[in-house]
């Protein structure tokens, strides 16, 4: 039966009890991160043909590992589908998960979960057949929508759909491969899931990326960012504080380039975040250089979002929400000091 | 004697409440687990409103529903393919079971292959194939095939007249802007379900329907003939009664594993049980909630076909007692 996998990764929790504060500890004594992600979203988590993991969900991976272990390719990828991917990390496999995951209440608060920071601001969105004429999601009145389940693509669909008082008809795939390729062979009259990913689905899955548009329409809000279990507060604070280190060095100018000579200069702001003044890493349970080989491992988040879907990238995403708060954006880090 | 029964009954309750035991330390450890690592758990989620659509569903559904209803729009929805390809495997199984001892070399070839390709092939694999096919084949929605008046074939699936609809009385399938609108439809989600799971039960059925009728000894069909019954009446009145005594239990059993093959659905966008029960745990979460559910209506499943098969066997008995 399908739901195998998950009946027995439920069993996990008859046998292994929940074990606070450990987490470092085990990825230090293992010096390996194990890091759940997606079975192939380019630009966000995806393999390629050598098996390396690219993507802005393996880049914080990276830099996880780089500022705990020292070593960003110390991480062990796991992927894991959209159904699969909570009850895993839920029941003890990994030791996060970094995979376009939307931060919503039902999984932050009952789930054993805590979602760490917005990696990735997206929205909902529709892929459509570029002969089918429509301009609007509106139009999608009596539509068969293919769709994955897992996701929270499934109920934004029901709701934007109800409120609009359109009837249209979800076909509900368990697999990635199969929802896109019932799509594509014309089953379904529109595909939805996150913009971002459909930008991945229409360049690099669709037989020709010119017979299809993405629908101006966002139905819904997708804050997309890693997760960690309940009952670790320092590695909580470790996963969190990872992020807005990237964040940060973008505001202050400091790239996988010039990390090296920043740290002798004179900023205290700059200094402090890598760890040439005060040692913000103790207060983590880490090194002073903490934030400088995170972003020696992976450039800042301006660089991630850049090289994995921005505009040196296939994916040509436009920095948008995702641009810093001092650009227009929503990228705001609390401060490290 | 009486004393050893008393003895055995004994041992069994022991046996049953040692298992129970062990069943509620599980329950006991797993939920305080869950609650030790803030998993929220409970039931309550049944009575809450779905949140999702069903794309197809015998029975009416919203996505205002509740859980519930969602999950018994999808046990619904499991009958309805499991039902009439218990039907149809059964119907071909027996044919094929039968050809495979025709006295016709290329028919009894025909049938022996038929039986060992699709048994050796995985279902999923089948059921995928069915599945890409019958979509690859037929015509865009928007250039239905109409098959007669207002009956149309697409990739939507065959949509027909049915009762109901806004006028109360006929519900007519029409074209519509992109696909066919109205009526009744069997998408070809369902149909490629239906047609895989058809095709390969009929494989199992077919070698169980040849066993039991080899299980009669031949000296009676040999006895039968040369009484001067028919090859008609040998069939009739010699091997059937005799060969359905062995052929019902292990033939309840396809019927079983055919339900719960169904549950394949998900591979293939079909929306069955399990399809709708892992979207309810993805919205609510409630895994361990979900999965025992599932567990459950299975179960319930596997007991009223247990108790139909004897019903059957003890009728298959009586009939032949009585031919
Ligand atoms: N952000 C949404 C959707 C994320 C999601 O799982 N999207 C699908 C469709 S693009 C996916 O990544 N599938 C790949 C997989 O299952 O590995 C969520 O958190 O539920």
């Amino acid at each position: 039966m399908k739901t195998f996998p998950i009946a027995a990764l439920m069993f996990l929790f008859c046998l292994a009890p929940a074990h606070a504060g450990k987490t470092l500890d085990q990825v230090r004594q293992r010096a390996q991160l194990v890091c759940g992600v997606s079975t192939g979203v380019i630009g966000f988590s995806s393999a390629d043909s050598q098996g390396r993991w690219n993507g802005l969900d393996a880049d914080v991976c990276r830099a996880i590992a780089a500022a705990v272990l020292n070593d960003p390719a110390k991480v062990k990828y796991v992927p894991r589908n959209a159904q699969q991917r909570c009850t895993a990390l839920q029941s003890g496999e990994g030791d996060l998960l970094s995979r376009n995951t939307t931060w919503t209440l039902t999984r932050d608060a009952s789930l054993g979960l805590h979602f760490t920071a917005v990696t990735y601001y997206d929205g909902q969105g529709f892929l459509v057949p570029k002969k089918l004429k429509i301009t609007s999601a509106k139009q999608l009145k009596n539509a068969e929508i293919c769709v994955q389940s897992g996701t929270t693509t499934e109920k934004n669909l029901g709701d934007w759909f109800k409120a609009q008082g359109i009837k249209v008809k979800p076909v509900v795939f368990e697999k990635f491969e199969a929802s896109i390729k019932a799509f594509f062979s014309g089953r379904c009259q529109a595909y939805t899931t996150d913009a971002s990913a459909l930008a991945f689905i229409r360049s690099k899955e669709a037989p020709k990326p010119d017979d299809y548009i993405v629908l101006p329409e966002l139905i819904s809000k997708e804050p997309l960012g890693p997760v960690v279990r309940r009952g670790d507060d320092e590695w909580f604070a470790i996963v969190k504080w990872g992020i807005f280190a990237l964040i940060e060095a973008e505001e202050y100018g400091i790239t996988q380039a010039n990390v090296e000579q920043m740290k002798s200069g004179t900023d205290p702001a700059i200094l402090r975040l890598l760890g040439s003044a005060e040692d913000s890493g103790k207060l983590l349970g880490l090194e002073r250089d903490w934030a400088a080989r995170a972003i020696k491992a992976v450039g800042n988040y301006g660089e991630m979002f850049q090289r994995n879907v921005g505009s040196a990238s296939p994916l040509q995403l436009p920095r948008g929400l995702n641009a810093l708060w001092s650009k227009g954006g929503l990228m705001y880090a609390p401060p490290v000091r | 004697m009486q004393g050893r029964r008393a003895r055995q009954l004994g041992i069994q309750a022991l046996l049953a409440a040692a298992l129970l035991a062990a069943l509620w330390w599980l329950l006991a450890v797993t939920s305080a687990n869950m609650a030790e690592r803030g998993i929220r758990s409970g039931f309550d989620f049944l009575t809450e409103p779905a949140g999702f659509a069903i794309g197809e569903s015998l029975l009416a559904f919203e996505s205002t529903d509740s859980a519930l209803w969602a999950l018994a729009a999808g046990l619904a929805n499991t009958l309805r393919v499991a039902l009439p390809a218990i039907a149809a495997s059964t119907l071909l199984g027996t044919l094929i079971g039968l050809g495979r001892l025709s006295p016709n070399l290329l028919l009894r070839g025909l049938c022996a292959a038929y039986v060992e390709t699709l048994r050796n092939l995985p279902l999923l694999l089948q059921l995928l194939a069915w599945y890409f096919v019958v979509t690859d084949l037929l015509p865009l929605g928007s250039r239905a095939l109409q098959l007669a008046p207002h009956v149309f074939l697409s990739k939507s699936g065959l949509a027909m007249p049915w009762l109901g609809g806004e006028s109360g009385l006929l519900d007519l399938p029409l074209r519509g802007e992109m696909n066919i609108v109205g009526g009744a439809t069997l998408t070809p989600e369902f149909l490629a379900l239906f047609l895989g799971l058809s095709l390969y039960t009929a494989a199992y059925v077919a070698e169980t329907v040849r066993a039991g009728i080899q299980a009669v000894p031949r000296g009676q069909s040999e006895a039968a003939l040369a009484l001067g019954l028919t090859r008609v009446q040998l069939f009739r009145l010699v091997l059937l009664p005799q060969a359905l005594r062995s052929i019902v239990p292990p033939l309840t059993n396809q019927h079983l594993s055919l339900t719960k093959n169904a549950s394949l659905a998900v591979a293939i966008g079909y929306p069955d049980l399990v399809s709708v029960a892992n979207t309810t745990l993805n919205q609510t979460g409630r895994a361990a909630e979900c999965i025992a559910l599932i567990m459950a209506v299975y179960l319930i499943l596997s007991l009223i076909t247990a108790w139909l098969s004897a019903w059957l066997e003890r009728r298959s008995g009586r009939w032949a007692e009585r031919s």
